[in-house]
């Protein structure tokens, strides 16, 4: 018998026609999200040939990149950067009323980042292909979907087609094997990954993460980890679905109910590498030997432990080091910060507001430090509130915002002033990327609660507190 | 789109690695709704000073290099974000051709796609295209090779579907909205 893994099977039962000389694979689509950034381009692609949406009730759009963080006024008008930025949601808005597109807008209580809204909404299924022009829609690979990013003209294939023309991937395992120690989150994880893969190091590949620690996170630290495939070069990252994810999905708005549900589940639950499959390439990883990590330079891959020093200068990072204007060999730990921003695809969902939350509790942010908390969704901002979490970070001294993508990209304005220092839980540390000249040290919600405190770049076992005994 | 068959320029050398979308073009211009006019800001961080006017440092901006369409970049180019304001931005400046070690999946997808040939050659053959910077090449797409003077041709893979619709000058679309048959069937055997 043949064995087969997990990103084989989500390939085999999506093929429309299988690839051939010369010629590549046609793929479909199962869900289609879609934002105001990467689409106005394609949905004009389509004016222009006469084409129409081939299936609107695959296809999902919400309002996050370019939208303020700041409430709407009484009057409902928003405090928009420019007119660019106002066109350009107005213009999906349009264009999704045009085409038939379903859109969580500002009158909607679902909006939210793209990769945090579909899942919620249990629109974001095993088993599925999932595209949308944007990079990190690998983080839907959590529930054992094959989801990945693309660009507007292909955008605008699904739009017409529900399809792709694609070539195979190789495929990668990760295993992370044991346990990661208290305390240490799936960002750690993610970013001491991208540090050992590198940079490139998946490049033409779909990640599936494997191994007992894997299975022993939660849907949103999955999410956390899959989010950042990407930094590692991959197209997608998977994890098979488990009763984890089942328990997850039950009830959500989109996902089936009843016995309808446990149908689904079953047929979910074979969405699994089997045993012997076998990958192209394997890592292995010791979860115990994981630790609250963050990076230093300018991509993913430079990372290093809190409590350990910087590099030694190399042709490789004499570049990174100028930027950052960090010195080799020196400790991360104690350098300046002004911002820290809680938010992103990467870590704005509930569990990582709480982790932040959790230290910042009585406690005042350093006085220099200017700190923004920005949930995932209109969802995760109600839940937040009601758990008073909003209230912690107001009184701890931090900004509490609408939901959005905010400062990951500083579409929207929300950016920060050149040479000024950022610990981001976002997932880009690229020059620039949180404004020009900014420098951005990626962090763990907790890492980032902890070097608000500080006021420096600070390790969150220091602000922990002790854990009174069950 | 006109088909391509051969692009012929000098070179010119960026040999940074892991150069991102990011600063191939910020995303503060990326709230265009069209595919026009990005040229300006490729590479914006680096070739414009904060008061606007050209960086005499950045390689893009010498005199020497003015007009070169070909960029030799250093390993893994585009990665990062989806955008394909990227291969838009470097279109609009005048570039048609990227090569590397590495290219990003999604960007180089992206590039294809609009006619910017992404080309992926070997660690010495890339290493003497930088030595060589500012030489004339021909990259020839239906040989699939570059043509140099004073060195041994490089021969390079691009995707052969890519290819051809790149030499006829087709777009891609045209070939997926043709397997409507094929797609209806699908979607008939699932429901």
């Amino acid at each position: 018998m043949t064995t087969s893994t997990l990103f084989e099977k989500l390939w085999q039962a999506h093929l429309v026609e299988a690839d051939g000389e010369g010629l590549p694979a046609v793929i479909y689509i199962d869900l289609h999200l879609v934002h105001e950034v990467t689409s106005p381009q394609a949905f004009s692609l389509l004016g222009e040939r006469g084409l129409r949406v081939r299936q609107p009730q695959r296809t999902l759009a919400t309002l996050d990149h370019s939208t303020p963080t700041t409430p709407a006024h009484a009057d409902g008008s928003r405090d928009y950067l420019d007119a660019a930025t106002e066109q350009q949601v107005n213009a999906l808005v349009r264009n999704c009323a045009d085409f038939g597109v379903t859109l969580h807008g500002y009158d909607s209580p679902d909006r939210g980042i793209v990769h945090v809204m579909a899942p919620e909404l249990g629109a974001t299924q095993p088993g599925m292909t999932i595209v949308c022009g944007d990079s990190h829609t690998s983080t839907h690979g959590a529930f054992g979907a094959l989801a990945f990013g693309i660009g507007s003209t292909e955008v605008g294939h699904v739009l017409a087609t529900q399809c792709l023309l694609q070539h195979k991937p190789k495929t990668m395992a990760v295993n992370v094997r044991g346990r990661l120690p208290r305390g240490v989150s799936a960002k750690d994880l993610a970013l001491h990954i991208a540090g050992q893969v590198g940079v490139a190091g998946g490049t033409g590949h779909v990640i599936e993460f494997c191994g007992d620690a894997i299975r022993a996170l939660t849907m949103e630290e999955r999410m956390t980890l899959c989010n950042m495939s990407i930094e590692m070069g991959a197209r997608a990252g998977l994890i098979a679905p488990d009763a984890t994810t089942i328990e997850w999905l039950r009830g959500r708005k989109m996902v089936p109910q009843g016995a309808a549900f446990e149908a689904a589940a079953k047929r979910w639950l074979g969405f699994r590498s089997d045993a012997g499959a076998r990958f192209d390439r394997e890592v292995l990883i010791d979860a115990g030997q994981v630790k609250a990590t963050v990076s230093w330079g300018t991509d993913p891959g430079k990372v290093v432990a809190i409590d350990a020093s910087l590099p030694a200068l190399s042709p490789g990072n004499a570049r990174a080091f100028e930027y950052m204007r960090l010195r080799p060999e020196a400790p991360i730990a104690g350098e300046h910060v002004d911002v820290v921003f809680v938010g992103s695809c990467t870590n704005s969902r509930i569990n990582d507001l709480r982790d932040a939350a959790e230290l910042l509790r009585g406690r005042r942010i350093a006085a220099h430090v200017r700190m923004l908390v920005v949930p995932g969704s209109e969802r995760i901002k109600r839940e937040a509130e009601a758990e008073g979490l909003d209230r912690v970070f107001r009184a701890a001294g931090a900004e509490w915002r609408e939901p959005g993508c905010s400062m990951c990209l500083g579409m929207n304005g929300d950016i920060a002033k050149p040479g000024e220092l950022v610990v981001s839980t976002s997932n880009r540390n690229f020059e620039g990327r949180q404004g020009q000249g900014v420098r951005t040290v990626l962090a763990s919600p907790a890492t980032a609660a902890a070097s608000a405190l500080a006021g420096v770049v600070a390790d969150p076992r220091a602000w922990q507190r002790t854990e009174v005994a069950a | 789109m006109s088909g391509i068959a051969r692009i012929r320029s000098r070179s010119v050398a960026l040999p940074i690695a892991n150069i991102d979308t990011d600063q191939i073009i910020p995303a503060r211009f990326l709230t265009t709704t069209t595919r026009a006019g990005l040229g300006r800001h490729a590479f914006q961080d680096w070739r414009w000073l904060p008061d606007g006017s050209p960086n005499p440092e950045f390689v893009l901006n010498r005199p020497e290099h003015a007009g070169a369409a070909v960029l030799i970049a250093g390993d893994n180019f585009g990665c990062g974000s989806s955008r394909e304001h990227a291969p838009w931005a470097l279109l609009d400046a005048g570039i048609q051709a990227v090569i590397s070690t590495a290219i990003a999946d999604i960007f180089r997808n992206n590039a294809l796609k609009n006619g910017l040939l992404a080309i992926v050659v070997t660690p010495s053959e890339h290493a003497s295209l930088l030595a060589a910077a500012g030489e004339t090449l021909t990259i020839d797409l239906q040989q699939q090779r570059i043509e140099r003077e004073g060195h041994a041709p490089i021969d390079f893979r691009v995707d052969p579907f890519a290819r051809q619709c790149l030499l006829d000058g087709v777009d891609q679309l045209g070939y997926l909205l043709a397997r409507q048959v094929s797609i209806a069937r699908f979607e008939e055997a699932r429901a």
